[in-house]
C-alpha cells in the first residue's frame, strides 16, 4: 500500500470522528447521546489502529485498545445503567436552537482550519489536516459541554473532546510517550467526571459537603 | 561600609534582644555607627575627602541590562548631604534610645528591627542603582512598617499599620514605575547610565509625577499623607522621630535624586505642580495639627507642614531650572536642603520631648497635661527652644531656613511664565501663613503641656525623664541655636551639592562680617542672627529691669489661670477654668476649619433646674478621606462586589467563560497572528 493511501485512509478515519462529533450535537435524547458516543469512541479506536499500522508502533495499539474496550463498550454501558436509575433515559433535553448550534459547530471547524494554515503553514499538509480534524472534534467537544445542561451530556461532550486529544497525539509522529499520555488523559477524565458531579451537588445543595446529602435525604442523625 | 555593619547589629539584636544588656548593645552600637558615618559625609562635604566614587557589590538581579553586575552603591554630594541629616537623627534617636528604651515592655519587637531600619535609610541615599535603591526602599518601609506595629495589642496601631503597609505599596509601585521609565527600553538601571539616556518630553514629565507620587506619599504630601498622622505617633518615641525627622527626609532625598539628577532638563510647569502640592501640603498639615490633640499626632501633622515647606523649595528650584535661572535656583534649592536639616533637628527634640511626657504622665492627651515645666525643668528647655525653632522665631535655625525660601521666593517675578508669576507670590503668601499657624500650633502646644497648672492627676506627679534622654535633647537643641547663629556655614556646607546638580551656588557666606548672609549679592538683602539675637536678649534684660523698676510693687502668689476661683472653692474646681487646648484654637477653627474640614462646635447647655454639666462636642472630617479615599474605597467594594458574582456561577457558565476565551485566542491567532 502506498504512503499516500495510507495517509488517505487515516484523513478520512479522521474525518468521520468530526462527523461523528457533529451527529452528537443534535441528539436530544439521553441514550442516544451515548450511542453516539460509543460510535465516536469506536471511531478514533480505528483511527489510532490504523495510526499504530501506518506507524509501526506497537504502543499505538494499546491505546486503540483501550478506546475500544474501555470507551466504546465499558463506559456506554456504564452510563446507560445511571441514566436508567436516575430514570431520565427518555428525557428529552431542550438545547435550543440545533441549527445554530450547527452552524457554530461549522463555525468552529472553519476556525481551526484557517488556525492551522496559519500558525503550521510549514508543516506537512496531511499532518497539518490531521492535527486541525483533532482541534474541531476538541472544539466540538467543547461546545456541547457548552450547550448541554444535563450533566450527562456535559460528560459525554468532555469524552469526545478528550477522543480529540488522544486523535492529535496519535497523529503526531514520534511521541513515544503517547500510552503514557493517554492512559494521563483518561485520569483526568475520571477526575472531571467527579469534579463535574461535584459540581452538580454543589449547585443542588450549595455544599459538596456529603451531610448536606444525608440531611436532604432525611438520614441526618 | 557603615550600614552592613548596622546589619549585622540587627542579627545581634535579634539575638540579644531578651537580655537586659541587648539594649546597650544594640542602641550603643547604632550610634557609634552613626557617628562614624557622619563624620565620613561631613568629611566629603566640607573637606572633600571622597570615599571610593563607586562600589559595586556581587549581588543583584542578574541580566540587568548592560552593567548588570549587582547594586551599586556610591557616596556623591547630594547623598552625602542626607546622611549628615539621617546620621545626626540616627545617633540622636540612639543616644535617646539608651535611656527611654528602659521602659520598652517588649524590647525584641524593637531593637532586632531599630539597626536594620536605620541601615536601611542610610542605603537608600547611597544606592547608585534603580535595583538597590527599590530594595533598600521597601526595606526601610517594612522596618519601620515593623517598629510601628511594636505595640500591635492596640487597634489604632493595627489600623494604623495596615493604612501604612498600602499607602507604601502604593508609593513604591510608583517609583517602580519611574525607575522603569527612566531606564528606558535598554534596560539600564544604574544611575549614570540612567542620566545618558535621551529621552522625551512626556516621559521625563511622567517620571516626574510618577517621583511625586511615590517620594510624595512617603515625605506626606497631602492627600497622600493619610498614614503618617496614624503611623508616627502610633511607634515608640525614638522611631516616631527618626520617621519624622529622617525617613521623610529620605523620600525628599528620592524626589531630588529623579526629579533634579535623572529626569533631565524640567518643564516650566513641574515647578508649577511641586509648588501647589508644596502650598496646599504646608498649609492643611499645620491646619490639621491645630485641629488634634494629641501630642504626637500634633507633630506628626506638623511634619507634613514642614514637608510642605521643603516641596515648596523645590518646586521653586525647579521653576527656576527650567528657565535657566540657576542662581536663584540653587538659592530654592539650598532653602530646602536647610530646612530638611533643621526639621530634622527640631522634630526629633520635639519628638523625644513628647516620649518623655508620655512616659512621664502616660498619656499623650494635651487635655490633660499642663504645669509640666515645673516638674520636667530640664528636659522643658530643649523642649521651649525647639518649639521656639519650629514656630520659626529669630535667632534660631527655623527662621533662618524660612527666611531663605522667602527670599528665593521674592526673586520670582523675574520668571517668564505668566502662571508662575501669579502662583509664586500665592504660595509665598501660603507660606507665610502656614508659618504663622504654625507659631498658634507650637504656642498651644507648649503652653497647654509645659505651663498653668496640670489638668490631671497623671501630669501633677510627672517625673523628670533620664539622663540619657535629656543629653540627647540637649544636644539636638544646642545644633539648632547653632545653625540659628551661624547659618553660613550650613549654606555654604550644602553649596557643592547645589553645585553638582545645577552647577550654580549660593556665593560663600563665610568671609561675611558680623556672620551675616546675604544670599543674593545682588539685591543686599542680608540676615544677621548675632546681632538679632543680642538685640533681643538687650532689649529683654531692659525690659525685665523696666517691669521691676517701674512695675507695681504689691504682689500676691495665687495659681495661674485662677480666675479668681481659688478663694472659692477647692483647687481642683480652678483647674479647669484654664484654657483647653480646644478653646484655645477655636477662632482658627471658626475662621478656617468649618470650609475645610467642616468642623463643627455643638454646645450643649443644661436647662435651668438640669443637673447634668454643659458639654461641647466638636465633629470634623478629612476632606482627603471624605473627597479621595472614601471614593476609592467605595469603587474597589464595587468592583470588587460585582467580581465576587463570578464565584456563583454555574458550572456550565464557567465553561462558557472558558470555551469563549479558547475561541477568541483561536480567533486572535487566525486573524492577525
Amino acid at each position: 500500500m502506498s504512503s499516500a493511501t495510507a495517509l488517505s485512509i487515516a484523513h478520512v478515519l479522521a474525518g468521520a470522528l468530526v462527523l461523528v462529533s457533529f451527529m452528537m450535537l443534535y441528539q436530544d435524547r439521553l441514550s442516544s447521546v451515548i450511542n453516539v458516543l460509543a460510535l465516536h469512541a469506536a471511531v478514533l479506536g480505528c483511527a489510532v489502529g490504523w495510526q499504530a499500522y501506518i506507524q509501526h508502533a506497537p504502543e499505538l495499539y494499546i491505546t486503540a485498545g483501550l478506546a475500544l474496550g474501555f470507551k466504546a463498550i465499558v463506559i456506554p454501558i456504564a452510563l446507560h445503567r445511571i441514566v436508567e436509575r436516575f430514570g431520565i433515559h427518555r428525557q428529552v433535553e431542550a438545547v435550543g436552537g440545533i441549527s445554530l448550534t450547527m452552524l457554530g459547530g461549522i463555525g468552529l471547524v472553519a476556525l481551526s482550519m484557517v488556525v492551522m494554515l496559519r500558525t503550521a503553514a510549514h508543516a506537512d499538509a496531511l499532518a497539518r489536516e490531521d492535527v486541525a480534524l483533532a482541534l474541531s472534534v476538541i472544539l466540538l467537544g467543547m461546545l456541547m459541554m457548552v450547550t448541554r445542561r444535563n450533566a450527562v451530556s456535559q460528560i459525554a461532550g468532555f469524552m469526545s473532546l478528550e477522543n480529540g486529544l488522544i486523535l492529535a497525539a496519535a497523529g503526531a509522529q514520534g511521541m513515544p510517550l503517547v500510552v503514557e499520555i493517554s492512559v494521563a488523559f483518561s485520569v483526568l477524565i475520571a477526575f472531571i467526571v467527579i469534579g463535574v458531579f461535584l459540581f452538580r451537588i454543589r449547585e443542588r445543595f450549595d455544599t459538596v459537603d456529603s451531610t448536606a446529602l444525608d440531611a436532604f435525604r432525611g438520614e441526618a442523625s | 561600609m557603615c550600614a552592613a555593619a548596622s546589619l549585622i547589629l540587627g542579627g545581634v539584636g535579634g539575638v540579644l534582644a531578651r537580655r537586659p544588656a541587648g539594649r546597650m548593645i544594640v542602641y550603643g552600637g547604632s550610634l557609634a555607627i552613626a557617628v562614624v558615618a557622619l563624620l565620613a559625609a561631613l568629611a566629603q562635604l566640607a573637606l572633600g575627602i571622597a570615599p571610593d566614587p563607586l562600589v559595586v557589590l556581587p549581588i543583584g538581579l542578574p541580566h540587568l541590562g548592560a552593567s548588570g553586575l549587582g547594586m551599586q552603591f556610591g557616596m556623591d554630594d547630594l547623598a552625602a548631604a542626607f546622611l549628615i541629616i539621617a546620621n545626626i537623627g540616627g545617633a540622636a534617636a540612639s543616644l535617646f534610645a539608651l535611656g527611654y528604651a528602659r521602659h520598652e515592655a517588649e524590647p525584641w519587637r524593637v531593637l532586632p528591627v531599630y539597626p536594620v531600619f536605620l541601615a536601611a535609610m542610610n542605603l537608600v541615599v547611597i544606592a547608585a542603582d534603580a535595583y538597590g535603591f527599590l530594595l533598600c526602599w521597601e526595606v526601610m518601609s517594612l522596618a519601620s512598617w515593623a517598629l510601628v506595629m511594636a505595640h500591635h495589642s492596640e487597634a489604632a496601631t493595627r489600623r494604623a499599620g495596615v493604612i501604612y503597609l498600602l499607602m507604601a505599596s502604593a508609593g513604591t509601585l510608583a517609583l517602580l514605575l519611574c525607575f522603569g521609565l527612566l531606564a528606558g527600553p535598554a534596560g539600564d538601571y544604574a544611575f549614570a547610565a540612567m542620566r545618558a539616556v535621551p529621552r522625551a518630553r512626556w516621559i521625563g514629565s511622567a517620571v516626574m509625577i510618577l517621583a511625586l507620587l511615590g517620594a510624595g506619599s512617603k515625605a506626606g504630601l497631602v492627600p497622600l499623607h493619610v498614614w503618617l498622622p496614624r503611623a508616627h505617633p502610633a511607634a515608640p518615641s525614638h522611631v516616631s522621630a527618626l520617621m519624622s525627622g529622617v525617613m521623610t527626609k529620605v523620600a525628599v532625598y528620592a524626589f531630588i535624586r529623579i526629579a533634579f539628577d535623572l529626569a533631565g532638563p524640567p518643564a516650566w510647569w513641574w515647578g508649577l505642580v511641586v509648588l501647589l502640592a508644596g502650598g496646599m501640603t504646608a498649609v492643611l498639615g499645620v491646619l490639621y495639627a491645630l485641629m488634634e490633640d494629641d501630642i504626637k499626632t500634633i507633630l506628626a501633622y506638623s511634619t507634613i507642614e514642614n514637608v510642605g515647606l521643603i516641596f515648596v523649595g523645590l518646586g521653586l528650584a525647579l521653576a527656576f531650572k527650567a528657565d535657566g535661572m540657576m542662581a536663584a535656583a540653587a538659592l530654592a534649592l539650598t532653602a530646602a536642603l536647610f530646612h530638611a536639616l533643621n526639621h530634622m533637628l527640631f522634630k526629633s527634640t520635639l519628638f523625644f520631648g513628647a516620649g518623655a511626657i508620655q512616659h512621664a504622665t502616660g498619656t499623650r492627651d494635651l487635655a490633660q497635661l499642663g504645669g509640666l515645666i515645673h516638674r520636667m525643668r530640664r528636659s522643658a528647655v530643649p523642649m521651649l527652644i525647639a518649639a521656639l525653632a519650629i514656630a520659626a522665631l529669630p535667632p534660631l535655625n527655623g527662621f533662618a531656613s524660612e527666611w531663605l525660601l522667602l527670599q528665593a521666593i521674592l526673586l520670582s517675578p523675574a520668571l517668564p511664565q505668566f502662571g508662575l508669576k501669579l502662583a509664586v507670590p500665592a504660595i509665598g503668601a501660603l507660606v507665610a501663613l502656614s508659618a504663622a499657624f504654625a507659631a498658634a500650633c507650637f504656642v498651644r502646644l507648649y503652653g497647654i503641656a509645659y505651663l498653668g497648672r496640670a489638668r490631671g492627676t497623671a501630669a501633677a506627679a510627672a517625673q523628670e525623664t533620664d539622663r540619657w534622654s535629656l543629653s540627647a535633647m540637649i544636644v539636638l537643641a544646642a545644633l539648632c541655636v547653632a545653625a540659628g547663629l551661624l547659618p553660613g556655614f550650613a549654606i555654604d556646607l550644602l553649596a557643592p551639592v547645589t553645585h553638582a546638580l545645577l552647577g550654580a551656588r549660593v556665593s560663600t557666606q563665610a568671609g561675611l562680617s558680623w556672620l551675616t548672609i546675604v544670599p543674593v549679592a545682588s539685591r543686599q538683602n542680608a540676615y544677621d542672627p548675632l546681632l538679632i539675637a543680642l538685640f533681643i536678649a538687650i532689649s529683654a534684660v531692659i525690659g525685665a529691669l523696666a517691669l521691676r523698676r517701674f512695675g507695681v510693687r504689691i504682689t500676691r502668689r495665687a495659681p495661674a489661670w485662677g480666675c479668681g476661683y481659688q478663694e472659692f472653692g477647692p483647687p481642683a474646681r480652678t483647674l479647669i477654668t484654664q484654657y483647653s487646648p480646644s478653646g484655645f484654637v477655636q477662632p482658627i477653627r471658626r475662621v478656617f476649619a468649618g470650609v475645610i474640614f467642616r468642623a463643627h462646635d455643638e454646645a450643649t447647655l443644661p436647662l435651668p433646674g438640669e443637673a447634668h454639666p454643659a458639654r461641647l462636642n466638636l465633629r470634623w472630617s478629612d476632606p482627603a478621606w471624605s473627597l479621595l479615599y472614601a471614593p476609592l474605597i467605595g469603587a474597589i467594594d464595587w468592583l470588587a462586589g460585582q467580581t465576587n458574582r463570578l464565584q456563583f456561577l454555574t458550572i456550565r457558565r464557567y465553561l462558557a467563560f472558558v470555551f469563549m476565551a479558547l475561541v477568541a485566542l483561536l480567533g486572535w491567532i487566525a486573524l492577525w497572528g
